[in-house]
């Protein structure tokens, strides 16, 4: 019973929901079990309280009860990044100098989440402030990859990722500045998607770098996301760059999986020397599935996302050395040196260097550099120059295909400590994903198997134009219905049900057959 | 060299953070990797080129001028460091001998 609830997909369980098969608190209790059973050893999570995710599942139980109409995903357990303010409820951003914080408010998708009756159930590991792919930047704690708990979750969002691999919530929360949530994603075979920029409000979520992060969702299956997508989305007065229009009709889009006729674009400039073979191997396998529903394929040159990690590496830390002023030690958070003697000035100096991590300080330090006088033209005014050129790389490219699409991540997921001491081998797992957020269109990365060197999930990126959010999903779900035919249910269901994954304590009786190849290239071809 | 420890130092009191001289030592070197790998930008940003600030082209957004619900001074000073009288208490803004 329990197994048959944390393997189902978030919709199935909102369904028998809201048929009063389920209740909300029986969903909510197996999740917080599977939470005590196995993440000791994931530690995807910062903050769980039983109490707390119960009351409010028993709160969306009498609300159902009553008769009221909730949407598709009452009663459904999410994670919660630890990036998102939760009022009275303990949000550190995976740093020390905001442990012990409680938000005296909610942000807006907390609130949106909460009034669609999702059980929030608990604030996932995450980078420090959201700084990193690894989530090792993480001050409280490394979070294992449920795929090989030697290896990275992928980050900064490494907390949710690991949390829906892991079969401890069927949905989570995300941010993503670079990719924080379609990396994760990628090396966890899990669904994340980076919404237009102003597409889900930034109101109450920690700030990184303001004009790059953007809330989404994370999922095990496309649907999953979309719905989660519907329900945070849309404008937000408390945001000033929240968009005010309608949101893209991502869940019909998820639904019908529709991609004929629908010209695709592999991008010439994210593959080849650095990628892993079975990266581009299951990449290219992706490509055949799509052209096999009646997609079309071709290639598309974006010169300047070559340019992108290093014009990303100015504009994040110019902004965060701006934003993360805000942490003085005065009115909330740590405060270290207050004796009387020490100036404002010490006070400031001293708390910020025992409460920031590494990653945070070389942040701020370089973004300080790239805005001081004699610097600034160089540095950070050349970087937003180049910001332009990747747009307009966009633009030229969607007058020729609807979507763009490369793998999400140049490897799968490394070693835990493999990157720690070398930060820019760490910033090369976010190649990819960057160029989206430069340029503030929507992309998405979901699974497309398993690379056969070392057995580890490959993310599939798919990049929309602004506000046609809608195609992602198409695309997604095309591949999903694909490649899960071919292989005989979900990469998470193998896992599942693989010795691997015994730890996780959700093997069925029905055991998922052997992963076989995806479709081969040459029935592609005949279609 | 495009920053040496010395200037890692001069950037760390002006952003207020505090650094030990091991977190010089080895922050220096990093930070001088990764600003020489980023310098790459500045080949391609022609003087033609618009600089982007941001995503997308919005301009100033306002609400009407009216008083909203707020949080109340009990809420906002509930997790001070410091609290005196109703006031967040910092230390001394002036030094001994100014």
């Amino acid at each position: 019973m329990s197994a048959e609830i944390l393997r189902a997909t978030a919709s199935e369980l909102g369904e028998r929901i809201a048929r009063r098969e389920l209740t909300a608190v029986e969903v909510t209790t197996a999740f917080l079990d599977q939470i005590e059973r196995v993440d000791d050893d994931v530690k995807a999570f910062l903050h769980v309280d039983r109490a707390w995710s119960l009351d409010q599942a028993r709160v969306v139980d009498a609300r159902l009860d009553a008769g009221e109409k909730l949407g598709p995903l009452a009663g459904v357990p999410i994670a919660v990044k630890d990036i998102f303010c939760t009022q009275g409820v303990p949000t550190t951003c995976g740093s020390k100098i905001l442990e012990g914080w409680l938000p005296p408010y909610n942000a807006t998708v907390i609130d949106r989440v909460r009034n669609a009756g999702l059980v929030m159930i608990g604030k996932a590991n995450m980078d420090e402030f959201a700084m990193g792919s690894s989530t090792e930047n993480s001050a409280f704690q490394v979070t294992g990859n449920p795929w090989d708990l030697e290896r990275i979750p992928g980050g900064s969002g490494g907390g949710s990722s690991a949390a829906l691999a892991s079969f401890q919530a069927p949905l989570a929360l995300g941010t993503d500045t670079g990719g924080s949530i379609r990396q994760p994603a990628a090396v966890t075979a899990t669904v994340g998607v980076k919404p237009t920029y102003g597409g889900t409000s930034r109101y109450g979520v920690i700030a990184m770098a303001s004009s790059l992060d953007q809330p989404g969702p994370c999922a095990r299956t496309v649907l999953d996301a979309a719905l989660l997508h519907e329900v945070i989305c849309g404008h937000d007065p408390m945001d000033s760059t929240s968009i005010d229009a309608p949101v893209p009709a991502v869940v019909d889009a998820a639904r019908s999986g529709d991609v004929r006729g629908l010209r695709i674009g592999v991008v010439k400039e994210l593959g080849g020397n650095g990628y892993a073979p079975g990266v581009e191997q299951r990449f290219r396998e992706a490509l055949d599935v799509l052209k096999a529903q009646g997609a079309e394929i071709v290639e598309v040159s974006c010169p300047h996302f070559k340019y992108a990690l290093g014009a990303y590496y100015l504009i994040m830390p110019s902004e965060v050395s701006s934003n993360l002023a805000r942490f003085d030690a005065m009115r909330y958070g740590l405060r270290v040196g207050d004796d009387g003697v020490n100036t404002v000035e010490d006070v400031m100096r001293l708390t910020r260097g025992a409460g920031f991590g590494d990653e945070v300080k070389r942040r701020i330090i370089i973004g300080t550099y790239a805005l001081s006088s004699g610097y600034y033209d160089a540095y950070y005014g050349s970087a937003q120059k180049v910001r332009r050129l990747i747009a307009e790389d966009f633009d030229a490219a969607f007058t020729q295909v609807d979507v763009l699409v490369s793998p999400s991540t140049p490897t799968t997921a490394f070693k835990q400590g493999e990157r720690t001491a070398d930060p820019l081998a760490m910033y090369m797992s976010d190649l990819c994903t960057i160029p989206s957020n430069m340029a503030g269109n929507a992309s998405a990365s979901f699974p497309c198997g398993l690379a056969p060197e070392d057995g580890l999930p490959v993310g599939f990126q798919v990049m929309a134009p602004v506000l046609a959010d809608d195609r992602l999903y198409r695309v997604g779900a095309a591949l999903e219905r694909g490649l899960e035919a071919s292989w005989g249910g979900s990469l998470l269901d193998h896992l599942a049900d693989s010795d691997a994954g015994a730890y996780l304590g959700v093997r069925t009786d029905v055991a998922t057959p052997p992963l076989a190849e995806p479709v081969e290239a040459s029935d592609a071809r005949e279609i | 060299m495009a920053l040496s420890p010395t200037d890692v130092a001069r950037l760390a009191r002006l952003a207020r953070i505090e650094l030990s001289d091991d977190e010089l030592a080895r922050l220096a070197p990093q930070l001088d990797v990764i600003l020489d790998a980023v310098a790459e930008v500045s080949q391609v940003a022609g003087p033609d080129v618009v600089p982007m600030t941001h995503a997308l082209p919005l301009t100033n957004v306002f609400r009407p001028d009216v008083v909203k619900p707020s949080l109340t001074p009990a809420q906002a000073l509930a997790m001070a460091p410091a609290e005196e009288d109703g006031r967040f208490r910092v230390p001394r803004i002036m030094d001994e001998e100014a």
